[in-house]
């Protein structure tokens, strides 16, 4: 039910709407939650409309952290 | 996919469940609820318990939102899918789940009932722009991912005037979820902590939780719904316990902010205020939990304008559903799981939802044999 997943947007369209590819699946999804949304950006889609960005840096951040833990560094 | 696959390392998830081993007290338990049923699903799907700690268990709690949706508002739904002028829009998660005597919306709509199922709440409004002489109702339910696309939705239907959509409010809210969780009188379950729904943080940023930690002295992770993600989460929650922290953090930076989505908030807060009670399945009723559309908006509530009732109905007596959502029991506790109640033939709400407990622990685990501990329990 609150499944949403990272979708890529391909397409800005009129009305808020936008085209996203879903692991190569497009689809057209409501942008009219989260503002300033551009081509490229990442956006976490959940019952067809964007909830929220992806940002980049801090998926890298996490992912550091996660290495971290994993190779035990303090 | 990116932001998927990264996040689905095996080797990496040992590799935490190794440190996790080391820095496990041996002399106590730990025991945190994911509060959601996605974690939950997510947790039997990729096999997390097995890398766990013994001494660390995961609790499953309510956040299904179908699965804590009362019999009777299913009831009164197929009651106004029935009405010949009516067409009911619904999330697909909805159609198998069991209402009273038997039926379900699936079996309504065999029958004949209009019934159809969207992926967003925008078809439905769709249906009601191209279907003008016939009343369109969506089926709302959800908790504050769900609520904002249907407050667009009505938002929308007031602007373009349309007189022929209306809006079944079942909306619900996790932190009220949350304090009657905490707060329940009968066996109330002993936690250490929360696994806490990043999508629902998406939406209502980390703020709302502050009371978990200040009045219950628990701490509370915002967690992704990848395996890495709920990895990290237990580690940051076993430190927390460790160091005597109770702190709310925040493991899915990449995608909540501490506020949360402000558009996505006044959209709400426009559309809805808050209903005095609301009953739910497994915590009864509870208190400024769950949401109702605005006087302002009344037009295009479906409760008035087709002065719905909810009947009071009884969830099978055998079913342990109520328990399990409080985390107070376990699927194989229930003498139905498995038995009379599996995916094919759900009894209880548990079973239908994918992200149901049950359904997670039958899909996934159906074979594990109860510990030692469980059979002493039972």
């Amino acid at each position: 039910m609150c499944l949403a997943i990272p979708v890529r947007v391909i397409e800005l369209l009129p009305e808020q709407m936008a085209k996203v590819s879903l692991d190569g699946v497009s689809k057209t999804i409501s942008t009219a939650l989260v503002d300033n949304v551009a081509v490229g950006d990442y956006v976490i889609l959940h019952v067809g409309f964007a909830l929220s960005k992806v940002d980049a840096e801090e998926a890298e951040r996490t992912l550091a952290m996660i290495r971290n833990i994993a190779e035990d560094a303090p | 996919m990116k932001y998927v696959d990264e996040f689905r390392d095996g080797e990496l998830a040992r590799g935490m469940a190794r440190r996790l081993a080391k820095i496990v007290r041996p002399d106590r338990d730990y025991r945190f609820m994911e509060f959601c049923g996605g974690h939950t699903h997510a947790i039997s799907r990729y096999g997390l318990e097995d890398l766990l700690p013994t001494n660390v268990r995961m609790i499953h709690g309510p956040g299904c939102p179908v699965c804590v949706l009362p019999i009777g508002r299913i009831d009164a739904a197929i009651e106004l899918a029935r009405k010949p002028e009516i067409i009911l829009c619904t999330y697909a998660d909805l159609m198998r789940v069991p209402a009273s005597g038997g039926d379900s919306l699936l079996k309504a709509k065999a029958a004949g009932a209009d019934i159809r199922m969207v992926y967003s709440t925008l078809d439905a409004l769709r249906i009601a722009e191209t279907e003008p002489q016939r009343q369109v109702v969506f089926f709302a339910i959800g908790f504050e991912t769900t609520t904002p696309p249907t407050a667009l939705a009505i938002r929308l239907a007031a602007r373009k005037q349309l007189s022929n959509f209306s809006v079944f409010c079942n909306h619900v809210l996790t932190p009220a979820a949350m304090r009657a969780i905490l707060t329940s009188k009968d066996d109330r379950v002993e936690l250490d902590g929360f696994v806490g729904p990043s999508h629902v943080s998406a939406v209502i940023g980390v703020t709302p939780y502050r009371f978990v930690a200040t009045e219950f002295e628990k701490p509370l992770v915002v967690t992704g719904f990848e395996p890495l993600d709920v990895m990290q989460a237990i580690v940051m929650l076993t430190t927390q316990v460790n160091e005597g922290r109770c702190e709310i953090e925040n493991q899915y930076g990449r995608a909540v902010s501490p506020q949360g989505n402000l558009k996505a908030q006044a959209e709400i807060a426009d559309i809805f205020d808050l209903r005095e009670s609301f009953e739910w399945r497994g915590l009864g009723e509870v208190p400024a939990s769950a949401l109702r559309l605005r006087e302002t908006y009344a037009q295009f509530d479906a409760e008035r304008r087709f002065a719905v009732e909810t009947p009071v109905a009884r969830d099978n007596p055998a079913c342990e559903c109520g328990a399990i959502l409080r985390g107070a029991k376990r699927p194989h506790d229930c003498k139905l799981f498995g038995t009379v109640c599996t995916p094919e033939t759900p009894i209880g709400s548990c079973m239908v939802s994918s992200e149901g407990a049950c359904a997670a622990q039958w899909t996934y685990r159906r074979f594990d044999e109860p510990t030692r501990e469980e059979r002493m329990a039972s």
